[in-house]
């Protein structure tokens, strides 16, 4: 099958499958059998569509041959059929089926690892072998930790449905932390041989704008769908021709995308007209600051340095420290900066950008050997080919 | 829907700390058992009471102690009868004994 074929089929199975998997679920009541009979409709369509054409409505497609799935396997299992008629779910409430769904598989009673998988998986309508590969493991756990997952859900009756007042902002709180997790595995790669493979961002941005469709006012919520669409909006800038990392210092902005830097600062202000701040609205407002400053040197870095303060009181996190580190070296000079990343290095030992950082300081202050040091510790820390050449090309570069 | 709740690990404190958190198992108890959630359920003596019979060999075997020395041990359980997990959660929260509880739910067919 043709690539295009594969990727009209993936924006469909996206679009749809989650649908799907909803209408069964509320009709059946059996998170496992409308996942599965879900899961054979889409598999029946790869093979079927590529020949016969994409049918008029694709989505009644899936919906007719899973239901045709689902009957048959209640027919062919007597006993399952006996468990799927006494859990019965309540009639649907209002909000989206799907939102259900997704709060079904970011359930706090599953692991990170499988609230994960089994979002992409079931709502956002990936394979197993496009998870297995986004997170570089293999497909055969991927499977399992879904098939877990699953029977988890059904045998410890996880339900499918909206949480109650009082726990909803824990609850969102939990999506939320799957969809940040997603959408950074997408936009930083830790994955080597994909370094600017975003697809796995616009999930999680697709996703997002899913729960604030029907959750319109929660602000961190609104934040983070903020935060995803400033990234966004720099994709184009981000890697060179030939593949190497641009910092966002040297980032062309003419090719920043005006319309979704506009879209994210709406999203930003509904928030903020909310007032519940909290840690992924400080990141977007951080985001906004650098998509809204017209060159590197025209950024706010001051308004950059209390956003951070703000943000450390709720997060307090060595890597936000040193991201201010970075901010403060705008506003009070290398100097500065260097000794703040000092109190950093024994949290943050393995992490490359601390080294990179570190070594970009170290240079300004006329201290180079110690600089090629902290770049070659950086180099060693790090797989990611566009991350590896830069550091190269910056430890060159005396 | 029935979940076994098995309460574990010990309250720090005192005799008095002590008294203050029975009563309010007893209050939570009771409430939950009113309400139809609380089906059944014991408080356990501490494992140091406990005996062990271990069956895997030519012979059974029985040993002081229980079945696994651990951190949390098992001070007592309740088998409840709620809707979902969501429900079982809802009442766990608001456990005042044991600091830990783990939820189980009960084979049923």
């Amino acid at each position: 099958m043709g690539g295009a074929t594969e990727a009209v089929l993936g924006e469909v199975f996206r679009e749809e499958a989650g649908r799907v998997t909803a209408s069964l679920m509320r009709r059946y009541g059996n998170f496992e059998l409308a996942e599965d009979c879900t899961q054979e409709a889409c598999v029946e369509a790869l093979r079927s569509w590529p020949v016969r054409g994409i049918p008029t409505r694709p989505g009644a497609w899936l919906r007719r041959v899973a239901e045709r799935r689902a009957l048959d396997r209640l027919r062919r299992d007597q006993r399952f059929a006996a468990k799927v008629r006494v859990m019965p779910f309540p009639a649907p409430e209002s909000g989206d089926d799907r939102l259900r769904l997704m709060f079904a598989c970011c359930h706090p009673a599953l692991s990170r690892d499988a609230q994960v998988a089994l979002t992409l998986r079931t709502v956002a309508g990936l394979t197993t072998a496009q998870i297995a590969s986004a997170f570089l493991i293999s497909e055969a756990s991927v499977a399992q930790r879904i098939t877990r997952a699953k029977r988890k859900i059904v045998d410890a009756a996880i339900p499918f449905r909206m949480p109650a007042a009082a726990d909803l902002e824990d609850r969102v709180a939990e999506v939320l932390a799957v969809l940040y997790l997603m959408f950074n595995e997408g936009y930083l790669a830790s994955r080597w041989e994909v370094a600017h493979d975003s697809s796995l961002a616009e999930d999680a941005t697709w996703l997002a704008g899913l729960v604030v469709h029907v959750l319109p006012t929660q602000a961190e919520l609104l934040g983070l769908l903020a935060l995803f669409k400033f990234q966004l909006a720099r994709v184009r800038a981000r890697f060179a021709a030939d593949g190497s990392l641009v910092l966002l210092a040297d980032q062309d902005r003419s090719l920043w995308d005006q319309e979704g830097i506009r879209e994210a600062s709406e999203l930003l202000e509904q928030a903020a007209t909310l007032d519940r701040p909290g840690p992924y609205q400080f990141q977007a407002a951080i985001a906004s600051c650098h998509a809204l400053a017209e060159s590197w040197s025209a950024t706010d870095w001051p308004l950059m340095v209390r956003l951070y303060d703000r943000l450390l009181q709720v997060q307090p996190s060595p890597v936000v420290r040193l991201n201010r580190a970075v901010a403060l070296w705008h506003v009070a000079g290398a100097e500065v900066a260097l000794s703040e990343t000092d109190d950093l290095v024994p949290d943050l030992q393995r992490y490359h950008l601390l080294h990179s950082t570190r070594a970009e300081l170290l240079r300004e202050l006329g201290r180079e050997d110690e600089a090629q040091a902290a770049w070659a510790q950086a180099l060693a820390l790090t797989l990611n080919p566009a991350e590896r050449r830069h550091i190269r090309a910056r430890a060159a570069r005396i | 829907m029935k979940y076994m709740l098995i309460f574990a690990g010990e309250h720090e404190g005192g005799e008095e700390k002590m008294a203050e958190v029975m009563a309010g198992v007893d209050t939570w108890w009771g409430k939950y058992s009113h309400s139809g959630a609380i089906v059944g359920g014991e408080r356990l003596q501490p494992p140091s009471r406990a005996t062990t019979v271990r069956l895997g060999g030519a012979a059974p075997t029985i040993v002081d102690g229980p079945f696994a020395e651990t951190k949390e041990s098992i001070g007592g359980f309740a088998i409840v009868d709620v809707p979902d997990l969501d429900a079982a959660l809802e009442m766990v929260k608001s456990w005042p004994g044991s600091p830990a509880v783990e939820i189980r739910p009960v084979w049923e067919d």
